[in-house]
């Protein structure tokens, strides 16, 4: 039985949508709002935002994360910092823009409601992190600073040095821990969700694992929020941090959350490029840093030869013998277009032989420019902590030489299917920030991640999940020793006895390197029909050699890194095949999204509006079984979607 | 490169903790220490042993997360970087490297070199944040903020709550780490409204969670993978100081 898909999108004109909803959505009166629960997972910029929020209202909130801090979520490595509509540069900024630019560089494959909503609610939020105390940047007489990022020709990110997202998560978890101490908000640090409990249908609690002694509990609520960030993780190296993970989606999916187009994976082009193959972790520079870098490759192939065999530096290269191969092919945007299109223009120059280290699977990312007209102390305060970062990770200094970069996994727009309450296809289950699907279609700006979290947790989710629980008023605490709870206790008992058991050769990470390795080799940068049927067999082949001969050791009653570690991974063993299978269905190029087969005479992405214009959403359909794609259209009534145009 | 390694092996918060000596060879100068130790649990799972147990997460020097004393310093040799910030290429081939947990008594171990640094969450529930809801604030520039202030605040909030500072300081004291709190809320407009009352409830947090005085060897300083100065301590003490004065 396939979904049947109610986005709930409201009525009217675009700038009235939400105005119209929220006056049309039920609300719970405090005296209620203390009788019910909520259970919320992740304690990111979404987790941390709607727990304080939901907290504030008068909800009682358990709030869950598998770091020993609620501070220590992701969210907290993100550098460059986060767009909002302000116009505080008098640069013809809008609300309107903001969404036209996120719809436009989301290649036309979000939902235009929900996007504007976000631009929409932006202001507010650079508003509540001030007023948390959150040191954004400031111009001399006092007010905000901005600067730009990609996919925008406006300046209207908002940021604290390198380090934006550290600072409103600090803000967000500094308005957690207001609630903790009122009591509203209960934290479980070093928690881990192994399973969604179902009952009549609806969301009712979740089955963890404690972390630091293995005991399997139970916790009831009237409504369960996902907001556990993305899946980049199953391409084994990527920017995310070592414990992000997919399992949470999964689960879910597994007990009938829709998946949305999990292959729109974003492959963000300044990372620091892998260096053998010990490597556990790829380092993000932030898109910030191509707001003073030029990114360029040697015209010549003789000096490519001569770099990397050590005889010539970047810096002995010509100017006019210098490649600024962004420039040179998108004159309108420069090195500020976005990130899908500057990550396949890195590959396109690499695969034509001009990388510039020794795996030819690097480009540079120079400030030279940038230093001579505003002097190093302008570029050591802007991006001061990045260089340093970089030269204590490669030992070359930025100042002196360009950095060297290379595209890397960084962001998944794809995740679990919401409708405009950012509900799931479970009632009851809803899914805020990354790890749902609903804002970025087939790709992420650069400082919109930010946004999205604190949009969907401190504006967006304490209005609609009013309209669910309004009508559980009368349900009463929700009774975790029932079947349901039972029996979701026992698979997860029985999942982890028999990795336990499995005794094989293979350590997890000697699997997940495997795993890694198909996703990026064919469902990475550049995907065929070919590559994506060969990752489907490939995957199968290993999730059956993971099941046979994995070696977990340790006890599970025990604090059990590798415990946990391969529950994850038994999880991203089946998500790889899910992203092949989007994948392949997508026929056409959009956003992070590149099918070979379709490309236009110059190389740029090439979709197909009469056949893909829709969200694809895939239902579980048992164990190694095919899942069953159901369609959302994505109806356009305000933007055209046309050919994404960076050039002029 | 070879390297000698001792590490703290503990069971649990109960069991007695003793260092056991593993050897890891072939290491390449531009390995990060936890990927050094990273390829060393991989060996010893391979050998059927348990790994050694380890907080790490996002391996880019900012959850925090990661706190290891390697060679006695916090966060192992050089300036301003946490644990996993630092290459092998600091060491000497062949060295022998000691690794232990954080050494704190309000930091009990957990299990090998993992180890409970939840008092820093209870500290800033005393009072780490502006009691402003969601929604009922003013607009973003309705409250200028000098820009020396608000660097200043800045320089202040870049602490990682890793708990370098108390593990490092002989006192066990939590100074450097609640003053940063207190120091960037002061010096923004925002926060000045519960300036008082917040240096007061963090301060008797601390105290009553079991973290010493500060005798200002400036220790925690040095080790600060943030390089946050101990100026923020005699902000909160002074900050502090008012405050009783009021009382």
């Amino acid at each position: 039985m396939a979904f049947k898909l109610d986005a709930k999108i409201p009525a009217g004109a675009l700038d009235q949508k939400w105005s119209n909803h929220k006056a049309a959505i039920k609300v719970v009166s405090p005296a209620n709002k203390r009788k019910l629960d909520i259970i919320i997972i992740g304690t990111g910029l979404g987790g941390a935002s709607a727990a304080a929020s939901l907290g504030e209202l008068g909800y009682n909130v358990k709030v869950f994360c598998i770091q020993d801090s609620p501070r220590r979520a992701h969210s907290i490595a993100a550098q460059g910092g986060i767009n909002a509509a302000k116009n505080y540069q008098n640069d013809n900024d809008s609300v309107y823009r903001l969404f036209y630019d996120t719809i436009k560089g989301g290649d036309y494959r979000a939902r235009e409601a929900n996007v504007y909503r976000m631009a929409e609610v932006s202001n507010l939020i650079i508003d509540q992190c001030v007023a948390q105390g959150v040191p954004f940047a400031r111009e001399y007489g006092g007010l905000l600073a901005n600067r730009s990022f990609g996919g925008a020709q406006v300046s209207r990110t908002f940021y604290a040095r390198g380090q934006t997202g550290q600072q409103l998560l600090l803000g967000a978890y500094s308005a957690l821990n207001k609630e903790v101490a009122n009591g509203s908000v209960k934290t479980y640090p070093r928690h881990e969700m192994l399973d969604i409990v179902i009952e009549n249908g609806e969301a009712k609690g979740i089955i963890a694992r404690n972390l630091i002694n293995g005991q399997i509990e139970r916790f009831g609520a009237h409504a369960v929020v996902l907001a556990t960030g993305g899946y980049g993780n199953v391409f084994f190296l990527s920017t995310n941090a070592m414990a992000s993970n997919g399992s949470a989606m999964m689960q879910c999916y597994r007990k009938g959350a829709g998946i949305a187009n999990p292959c729109f994976t974003q492959i963000h082009p300044t990372c620091i490029p892998v260096h053998g193959t010990q490597q556990s972790k790829l380092t993000l520079m932030s898109e910030s840093l191509r707001n003073d870098g030029r990114i360029w490759v040697p015209k010549k192939l003789e000096d490519v030869k001569a770099i990397r065999a050590g005889k010539l530096q970047p810096s002995d290269i010509k100017e006019e013998d210098r490649d600024y191969y962004l420039e040179r092919r998108y004159p309108a945007f420069g090195n500020l277009v976005p990130r899908d299109v500057a990550s396949r223009a890195a590959k396109e120059r690499c695969d034509a032989g001009f990388g510039v280290n020794e795996t030819g699977l690097a480009v540079y990312l120079d400030f030279k420019t940038a230093i001579a007209r505003l002097g190093k102390e302008v570029i050591k305060k802007r991006y001061g902590n990045l260089f340093d970062m970089y030269e204590e990770i490669t030992n070359v200094s930025p100042y002196e030489q360009p950095m060297q970069i290379f595209p890397a996994v960084h962001y998944t727009m794809g995740g679990i299917w919401v409708d405009y309450n950012l509900m799931t296809t479970i009632p009851g289950l809803y899914a805020i920030g990354e790890c749902n699907f609903s804002d970025h279609g087939a790709n992420r700006l650069g400082a919109s991640a930010l946004m999205q979290g604190l949009a969907d947790g401190y504006f967006v989710l304490p209005y609609t999940i009013g309209d669910y629980l309004s009508h559980k008023i009368q349900a009463p605490k929700v009774d975790t020793t029932t079947k349901a709870f039972d029996d979701a206790e026992k698979a997860v008992k029985a999942k982890i006895e028999k990795l336990m058991s499995i005794k094989g050769q293979q350590s997890v990470d000697d699997i997940h390197k495997k795993l890694g390795h198909i996703m990026w080799e064919n469902v990475g940068m550049a995907r065929t029909k070919e590559s994506l049927n060969k990752a489907i067999v490939e995957i199968q082949a290993l999730r059956k050699e993971f099941w046979k001969d994995v070696k977990v050791v340790g006890r599970e009653n025990d604090f059990n890194v590798e415990l946990e570690k391969a529950l994850r991974l038994a999880d991203f063993l089946e998500l790889g095949e899910l992203i092949a299978r989007d994948a392949l269905n997508r026929e056409e190029s959009c956003g992070g999204h590149f099918r070979v087969e379709h490309q236009t005479e110059e190389s740029e992405a090439k979709r197909d509006d009469e056949n893909f214009v829709y969200a694809a959403v895939w239902e579980y359909k048992g164990e190694d079984q095919v899942p069953e794609l159901t369609k959302e259209p994505l109806n356009f009534e305000f933007v055209h979607p046309a050919q994404r145009n960076y050039k002029d | 490169m070879n390297f000698t390694l001792k590490i703290w092996r503990q069971k649990d918060a109960k069991s007695k903790g003793e260092f056991k000596t593993y050897k890891v060879e072939n290491i390449s100068a531009d390995t990060s220490f936890l990927e050094m130790l990273d390829i060393l649990n991989n060996d010893l799972i391979h050998k059927n042993e348990e790994p050694v147990a380890f907080d790490h997460d996002c391996r880019e020097g900012i959850c925090g997360m990661c706190s290891l004393h390697i060679d006695g310093l916090a966060h192992g040799p050089g300036q301003a970087a946490t644990t996993c910030q630092i290459y092998m290429r600091k060491f000497k081939d062949g060295a022998t490297i000691t690794i232990e947990p954080w050494r704190s008594a309000a930091f009990p171990v957990i299990k090998d070199l993992v180890v409970d640094r939840s008092a820093y969450d209870k500290i800033l529930q005393a009072g780490g944040y502006t009691s402003v809801r969601t929604g009922s604030v003013p607009d973003a520039h309705c409250m200028p903020v000098s820009q020396a202030d608000a660097e200043e605040s800045m320089d202040a909030a870049a602490c990682i709550g890793c708990g370098a500072c108390a593990a490092t300081c002989k006192n066990g004291s939590a100074m450097l780490f609640v003053a940063a709190r207190v120091s960037s809320l002061a010096k923004l407009p925002q926060g000045r409204v519960e300036g008082a009352r917040r240096a007061k409830a963090m301060v008797a947090k601390m105290d009553a969670l079991g973290f010493g005085n500060c005798t200002n060897t400036g220790a925690c300083q040095s080790e600060c993978p943030k390089s946050i100065s101990i100026a923020h301590i005699a902000r909160l003490n002074r900050e502090f100081l008012a405050a009783k004065l009021e009382d």
